[in-house]
């Protein structure tokens, strides 16, 4: 009896030695606050290089040849500036900001639904584009956009875009559809092989959807909802969801799903269709009459960056027709430089629409919802992308 | 009850017998020697030294980090600019307890978690049985090592391989359209039957490991006094064998109520509480609330565990 009651005495001091240590270690991890820091003033001149510049980008834009031997466009750089270049890609834009948020990097390839959240989380600096002389050749139907400029002030440098393409299955569609309908009021008649993209910022394309369908409720930019036409994209999607085989999310597995033909119509990208088309599958994209969501992506600076000068540097480097041309062929997306295409294979640029104003000015390109309406509107507070996860979370069920 | 730990050191062979201690060389006191003598001397301190690093290890990955997912939970996120606000709250956990949401997606998963347990031991058993009770020695070497074959693949490669088979132009729909039938799709069916599978060694081992350790003459006598198949199996194999099949279902249910993996890739558009998990911590940068829905499990499996402790089942595993 009395060697029980010892262990048991035992057995509590240790148990408040591990309480003591899980305290102090929670202590030590528990000052992270929320503060937000301000953001400064461009850089006006441009110094020194320092020999190093660290990347944070999605995968496929910054290559060195560490993948393909054949797919380089780091070492050049390096070469031309003696800026040496570490990267790290990441697989969502809350991951991008997440990273950010860490201070290890100099420059971050952003998509418009991470841009917005870190200028406002002041992780990144404003850009002078005056020091960039490439930007010269950028698209002007892509700069000074919401995504990637604020009051005026330029955030970064456009890198590349694309659309959210509607793909259907030939021989159910022998006839091409013209409108995202069938997904959303007709994806009964497919019901069980419908798919769609698998992030709360598909909840947009209902709501391009509903701009042309009820105008009623007045939509003007699908990422500005009040909460009555977000609450209709909502009721769309939920009913969309009944005729759902499968969400995705990971380009290989819709890849696989139209193959096999356990889905016939939902969302794609170009690559996905680029990729089909190679292997002979059955399938087709068309951009509906109601337009389509998309991406475009913007190369920032980080606002507390140890290297500018190489940062605006590689801004400069990856904004060159050439280095534009390789890197977006590479990802499978239309470049931002006007002479990239003369770089590009043959008919790459024509598969991706590039220069295309007027396939352009049809996508609305991901932007993150914020509760101050991004369409201008100031009678109304907007929805924003906290309660867009929420909701996206609801719909799937 | 008493263990080694504190019994007196025995006394070395060839000294007991001539009886006087004296001839006895007084060893040297290497520091080696000291610290032994000392440690012998101080049973408290033996064990502290023997455990501590252990203890720290098992106390730092542990309980620190399943602590430290409790007390994330009651913290929040600045929705705009996704920083961990360290305020205290008990938002998420009311929204957890309360939302329709994770309310269905909770009894969905737990369906499915015993839906795939109970189809884990209807096969589990008699597989267990025959390779305890019937199956000659070499047969039942042979079948130890296909039940453990399939833990060398990798889960992925496994969980992939059911999506093609299940697939509209699979396997599957080959072999049964003839029938007249068709393969279940990607969906809470396909879910099932992968996460079935996926188990099933879990929980054929430890049955088959608590059948053999029931006498085989225990069988003979009830067959002897006239007890045939069934009752057999009754009243004498599976109240034998009960805490067995218990220490197995705590490996599928358990296992399957925290995946999210497969009905990822097989589950068509279904969610189970692993993926709110998952999409909180990366789409949702959520960590909070992926914090207070990851206690949904916890709960559930503590629920388990203490009835199960109950059968003594826990000492099988």
């Amino acid at each position: 009896m009395m060697r029980t009651t010892r262990t048991a005495r035992r057995g509590a001091t240790v148990g408040v030695a591990i309480g003591s240590i899980a305290l102090l270690t929670l202590t030590a991890c528990g000052t992270t606050s929320g503060e937000t820091a301000a953001t400064g003033d461009a850089a006006t001149e441009l110094g020194e290089t320092e020999g190093q510049v660290s990347i944070l980008a999605w995968p496929g834009y910054v290559e060195d040849g560490s993948n393909d031997p054949a797919v380089d466009w780091v070492t050049p750089f390096e070469e031309e500036t003696g800026c040496e270049v570490t990267s790290k890609t990441y697989g969502t834009s809350d991951e991008a900001v997440n990273l950010m948020k860490t201070g290890d990097y100099d420059v971050v390839a952003a998509s418009g639904d991470a841009t917005l959240r870190l200028i406002a989380g002041g992780e990144v600096q404003p850009v002078n584009t005056d020091l960039i002389p490439n930007y010269e050749g950028i698209y002007d139907f892509l700069k000074e956009k919401e995504w990637n400029s604020v009051d005026g002030q330029s955030y970064g440098v456009p890198h590349g875009y694309g659309a959210n393409l509607l793909m259907y299955n030939t021989e159910v569609f022998p006839e091409a559809p013209t409108s995202w309908d069938v997904v959303f009021d007709r994806a009964s008649e497919n019901s069980g092989k419908v798919t769609a993209y698998d992030s709360p910022i598909y909840i947009a394309d209902a709501a391009v959807y509903l701009m042309h369908h009820q105008p009623e409720l007045g939509i003007e930019n699908p990422y500005a909802l009040d909460e009555e036409q977000f609450q209709a994209a909502v009721d769309l999607l939920k009913e969309q969801r009944q005729h759902i085989g499968e969400y995705w999310s990971d380009y290989l597995k819709e890849i696989q799903a139209f193959e096999t033909g356990d889905s016939v119509v939902g969302t794609t990208w170009q690559v996905i269709q680029n990729v089909l088309a190679g292997s002979g599958a059955p399938t087709e994209v068309v951009l509906p009459e109601e337009g389509a969501t998309g991406w475009s992506d913007t190369w920032m600076i980080a606002s507390d960056a140890a290297n500018v000068n190489c940062a605006y540097e590689w801004l400069n480097y990856i904004a060159s027709p050439e280095a534009n041309a390789q890197a977006t062929e590479y990802f499978g997306e239309a470049p931002s430089n006007q002479e990239a295409c003369e770089f590009r294979s043959e008919g790459s640029c024509e598969a991706f629409h590039a220069g295309d104003e007027e396939y352009a000015s049809q996508i609305w390109y991901w932007t993150t919802p914020i509760a101050e309406c991004v369409d201008g509107r100031t009678d109304v507070e907007c929805v924003d992308y906290a309660q867009w996860t929420a909701a996206w979370q609801e719909i799937k069920g | 009850m008493t263990t080694n730990a504190t019994a007196p050191a025995p006394v070395r062979g060839p000294d007991r017998d001539d009886g006087s201690r004296s001839a006895i060389r007084r060893p040297r006191a290497t520091p080696a020697r000291r610290t032994s003598v000392f440690l012998s001397t101080h049973p408290r301190m033996r064990l502290a030294l023997l455990l501590s690093a252990p203890l720290f290890w098992l106390g730092l990955v542990y309980v620190v980090a399943l602590a430290a997912l409790l007390v994330t939970a009651f913290w929040s996120v600045d929705s705009f600019t996704g920083q961990i606000r360290t305020e205290w709250t008990i938002d998420n956990i009311v929204t957890v307890l309360t939302g329709s949401l994770y309310q269905t997606v909770t009894l969905r998963t737990i369906g499915v978690a015993l839906l795939v347990t109970i189809i884990d031991v209807a096969l589990a058993l008699p597989i267990a049985f025959y390779m305890a009770k019937v199956a000659s020695p070499r047969a039942r070497r042979l079948l130890v090592i296909a039940v453990l074959m399939p833990l060398w693949a990798s889960y992925l490669v496994k969980a992939y391989a059911w999506r093609s088979v299940l697939s509209q132009d699979g396997i599957l729909e080959w072999l049964v359209s003839p029938f007249g039938l068709s393969t279940p799709g990607y969906g809470l069916p396909a879910t099932i039957i992968t996460l079935s599978y996926l188990w099933l060694p879990y929980v054929i081992l430890p049955i088959y490991a608590g059948l053999e350790r029931v006498p085989d003459s225990l069988l003979e006598a009830s067959a002897d006094l006239g007890g045939k198949t069934w009752p057999t199996v009754r009243h004498v194999v599976l109240p034998l064998a009960a805490p067995a099949i218990i220490a197995g279902t705590i490996f599928s249910f358990s296992l399957s109520l925290g995946d999210y993996i497969t009905v990822n890739i097989v589950g068509g558009a279904n969610q189970m509480l692993g993926n709110l998990v998952y999409t909180n911590v990366g789409a949702a940068n959520n960590l909070p609330l992926a914090a207070a829905i990851a206690l949904i499990p916890i709960a559930i499996i503590f629920g388990y565990l203490a009835l199960v402790r109950r059968t003594g089942a826990l000492d099988n595993l």
